[in-house]
């Protein structure tokens, strides 16, 4: 007579909970604690290089959603100045591809992803907010030069090796804002 | 002599009147109890939070003071800000007695259970089937809630309800006729005092079968079947909120409460308990039982309804029934110095049996032609 | 004596915590007792085959993504290898690899959503859920690290993938399948041999082989059903003919079976990309050289693979201009869920609700 089913199933699967219970939780604390995005993160934004760009146009025939708006006039034969350039990031899908397309890049996707707004309108980026500077770093998709600054991507993978669920944090100094802010 | 007592006899020698020296004590008792079971019942639910959340891995609320400790309170508060709705086709008069009829037989049972030797509100003689008897009171009012709210999820859960408790009522009455036969009382008091050793190591099949059939009186996994919140939404309190909704909340813990603590008179010697306090010990075996509910609650999966029958049924009833009949064998024929006898033989006992019951065990069943 | 009854009308969905999504499940009750169950979908209906028409064969991609959000790596591929036989484009060997090493982790992590949530439905309180996400969330960074985002991937292009991984990419994923069979044990340990699960799962919600033949399912629901059949092995597209795995098939083809299927398929993906890695070609192009608004010849193909979900299917018809002139796509579930009321009649709503998620359902694909 062969005896199964009389609880060892149940008695095993409460040793590993038990067993979890000794185990670090793997929560990470979000506001205060933020983990480094990946090198190649498309972020919620879009960073535009104006020194570079010579208004061809090829990201807006590129963009899938058709969202990307883009004005110039010709200024000298072989010349356009761009009077115009706005991304709505309330509809973009953050796909990439414009970037991608870029032949001079002149367009990077952008390192940061908290960008909730109260109005449908602060959603749209024009010239000036597309624009690279300190707060609006670009993101290494697509354009690996821009890889060696950025720090390397936190991952839960590596956190046995390391003795236990070691996450690796952003110091606490730069709590307040996200890697990309 | 209980605590309330010497207060009555000490009003008296005040020379208060009769009306004065009968009802402040018995007002003060049920005002501590009111507050001392809601003050663990809020504990409770953060350690049920606190420690879900450890065995997931996570952290569980840790934003309300240390150790996220107020979150309760926090949890209170907004339930308590929130509208109330009331179902356009509800049965509003039950509708709105049905959260009170919940809450107040858990608050009724705290009046029977020892804290401590003397601190207990009454020291009923027939304290174990009053206990039966009002906590079933629970599930009609929660048929009360499933009916008036009129939503076929909740009726679904109400009817559940209903079978569940005349399913598990049987098995768990059963099991604490032994502890009565053993300690040959039926007052809580005197079922504490019996137990020299635990009535779990003497009895420790009836200690299962009052455990499981209790978490099934509960609702607690894996008997959760009424507020199976992946089959039927939030089962009876699904159409309530705000006020109603925290005593139907408050009530699910406090009848927690009552089993853990009635498991701990019956089979773990109450507050008895070497070095700390008698109070603390009993508080420390409640959280342990506690414990151990929330633990199968991390980790087990649900009945179906009808494997909730038929476990209660085909293997529970029969079991408590043949642990009934050993148990009263033994007490006739073991003497009371060869008790370790009687711990051997019952411990084989639930072992064989639980062997032979799992033979029943099959899988499949269950389908209905239609 | 019979006492006349009336059924009971019971409208699961779209709003319930279990229909994964916005399925509406429209059942008739006797009791608990389901009489008769009809799904009613449709209600995240986005017109993804009607866009399709209004754009290029590139901007498509990441319209893919949003077919089958659990396993979108695996949609971008099949609609990539499409437009690649359409157009007879050659993917080079490294991109080649790379496709099936993502395929499978995305295979991976769309099996530990579906048994998480499938004994989430049993009722095992979110517990085998959080662990199975832990995995998860892994495979989800690795993917970040390759292309930047961790659900709506759009990695692949047609000819190839976008880039080349990153260096930390390939020991990242080598670490990961050397410690994940022995998370798979702890899966296995936590709820595998658990009685109520058994009794919950074996014998419920019966699919038989012919049923699951003649109705066309596919994937682990048709593999449960006892039914040998896995696109890889059956018709190897890519390159899968050079890897050794199993193909795992039930007996019964009950939920338990269902279970028991993704469990090992997980365990043959993991093999499969141990050989992946093993076989890489350490340099070249991951990507055949395609313009960016290409023409792919008048015609038309189809091209199935084995998503995680069934056979996934996507059949491009070409008129020569940059876009599609006509983009069908065949998702598995929604073949697979019309088996819903074979499997469910005669059983209870807990049944129902765990055979649905033995499905295992993304509403996205079946409402397109």
């Amino acid at each position: 007579m062969k005896f199964e089913h009389y609880g060892l199933g149940i008695a095993k699967g409460m040793a590993l909970t038990f067993e979890h219970l000794f185990r670090k939780p793997i929560t990470v604390q979000y506001p205060e604690e933020k983990l480094h995005t990946s090198k190649r993160i498309r972020g919620n934004e879009l960073v535009w290089f104006p020194d570079k760009c010579t208004g061809c146009g090829t990201c807006t025939k590129a963009c899938p959603q058709g969202n990307i708006l883009l004005v110039t006039h010709r200024s000298e034969p072989n010349r356009f100045i761009v009077d115009k350039f706005e991304c709505d990031t309330g509809r973009c899908i953050f796909c990439g591809l414009c970037v991608e397309s870029c032949p001079y890049n002149a367009l990077a996707m952008g390192l940061k992803y908290e960008c909730a707004k109260y109005r449908r309108g602060d959603f749209i980026l024009n010239k000036e907010k597309l624009t690279a500077s300190e707060n609006h770093r670009p993101s290494a998709y697509f354009r690996p030069q821009f890889d060696a600054d950025l720090p390397a991507q936190s991952l839960l993978l590596y956190d046995r090796e390391e003795g236990g669920q070691k996450l690796k944090f952003l110091p606490l100094s730069t709590r307040k804002r996200g890697p990309g802010a | 002599m209980t605590l309330l007592d010497e207060f009555q006899l000490f009003l008296k020698t005040l020379g208060w009147p009769d009306w004065a020296y009968y009802s402040v004590p018995a007002l003060t008792g049920i005002v501590i109890i009111v507050a001392a079971v809601l003050t663990i019942v809020i504990v409770f639910i953060w350690w049920e939070r606190r420690l879900l959340g450890r065995f997931q891995i996570r952290l569980g609320p840790n934003r309300c003071g240390p150790e996220g400790i107020f979150q309760p309170i926090a949890t209170a508060v907004k339930i308590l800000l929130k509208e109330d709705i009331v179902p356009a086709k509800a049965d509003k008069v039950v509708h709105f007695i049905a959260p009170i009829a919940v809450f107040v037989p858990v608050l009724m049972v705290f009046a029977v259970i020892p804290f401590d030797k003397a601190a207990i509100l009454v020291d009923l003689n027939v304290g174990a089937i009053y206990i039966i008897a009002i906590s079933s009171l629970s599930m009609l009012a929660i048929f009360m809630a499933a009916w008036a709210s009129c939503n076929k999820y909740s009726l679904i859960a109400g009817l559940r309800a209903i079978a569940q408790m005349v399913s598990y009522e049987l098995p768990v009455v059963m099991s604490l006729v032994g502890v009565a036969m053993m300690a040959s009382s039926l007052s809580m008091v005197k079922i504490v005092e019996a137990q020299t050793l635990p009535f779990i190591l003497l009895q420790p099949l009836g200690c299962l079968i009052f455990f499981l059939g209790s978490l099934a009186e509960m609702n607690r996994c894996p008997f959760d079947l009424l507020e199976a919140d992946s089959e039927i939404v939030a089962g009876y309190h699904t159409e309530y909120s705000g006020m109603k909704f925290a005593l139907f909340y408050l009530g699910e813990y406090g009848v927690a409460f009552v089993y853990a603590a009635v498991i701990t008179t019956l089979f773990l010697s109450g507050w008895q308990g070497p070095f700390l306090p008698p109070v603390l010990w009993f508080l420390i075996k409640v959280f342990l039982v506690f414990t151990l509910i929330l633990w199968m609650r991390a980790t087990l999966p649900r009945l179906r309804v009808d494997q909730l029958m038929t476990f209660a049924w085909k293997f529970m009833l029969p079991m408590s029934l043949i642990n009934l009949i050993v148990v009263a064998i033994e007490i006739l024929l073991v003497p009371a110095s060869l008790q370790w006898v009687m711990i051997v033989i019952n411990f084989g006992l639930a072992a064989v049996l639980i062997l032979l019951f799992s033979r029943m065990f099959t899988f499949g069943g269950g389908r209905v032609e239609v | 004596m019979s006492v006349k009854t009336e059924p009971f009308y019971l409208n699961i969905g779209p709003q319930h915590p279990s229909t994964h999504g916005v399925l509406r499940l429209r059942v008739t009750l006797d009791g608990e007792v389901i009489v008769d169950v009809e799904p009613v979908i449709g209600y995240l209906h986005r017109g993804i085959e009607k866009l399709a028409e209004g754009r290029t064969y590139a901007q498509n991609i990441p319209f893919t993504d949003r077919l089958d959000y659990l396993a979108a790596m695996t949609n971008n591929v099949a609609y990539c290898m499409a437009v690649e036989k359409l157009a007879g484009i050659k993917v080079p060997e490294r991109g080649e690899y790379l496709r099936v090493i993502f395929s499978e982790l995305m295979r991976i992590a769309s099996h530990l959503m579906a048994v998480g949530f499938f004994l989430n439905d049993i009722g095992a309180m979110m517990t085998p859920v959080l662990y199975m996400w832990r995995e998860r969330e892994k495979i989800l960074d690795m993917f970040e690290m390759a292309c930047g985002q961790r659900m709506m991937y759009n990695y692949m292009r047609i000819g190839g993938m976008s880039q080349d991984v990153p260096e930390e990419f390939l020991p990242a994923v080598k670490k990961f399948i050397a410690e994940m069979p022995r998370y798979i044990d702890e899966y296995d340990q936590l709820l595998a041999q658990n009685e109520i699960l058994l009794a919950r799962s074996k014998g419920v919600g019966i699919l038989p082989r012919e049923t699951a033949v003649s109705i066309g399912a596919s994937g682990p629901v048709l593999r449960a059903s006892g039914v040998k059949w896995d696109l890889r092995k059956m018709d190897p597209y890519s390159i899968y003919d050079r890897f050794d795995f199993e193909v795992p098939t039930g007996q019964t083809g009950d939920c338990y079976d269902r279970y028991w299927v993704r469990m090992q398929e997980m365990r043959q993906s993991v093999r499969i990309v141990e050989q992946a890695l093993k076989q890489l070609p350490g340099k070249g192009s991951v990507c055949a050289d395609v313009p960016q608004f290409f023409r792919a010849p008048k015609g038309e193909a189809y091209v199935c693979i084995e998503a995680p979900k069934g056979n996934l299917g996507f059949y491009v018809v070409s008129d020569g201009s940059i876009a599609p002139y006509r983009l069908h796509i065949y998702p598995p579930t929604l073949i697979n869920i019309t088996a819903m009321k074979d499997m469910a009649v005669g059983w209870k709503i807990a049944d129902l609700i765990i055979i649905f998620g033995s499905i295992d359902v993304v509403l996205g694909e079946i409402d397109r």
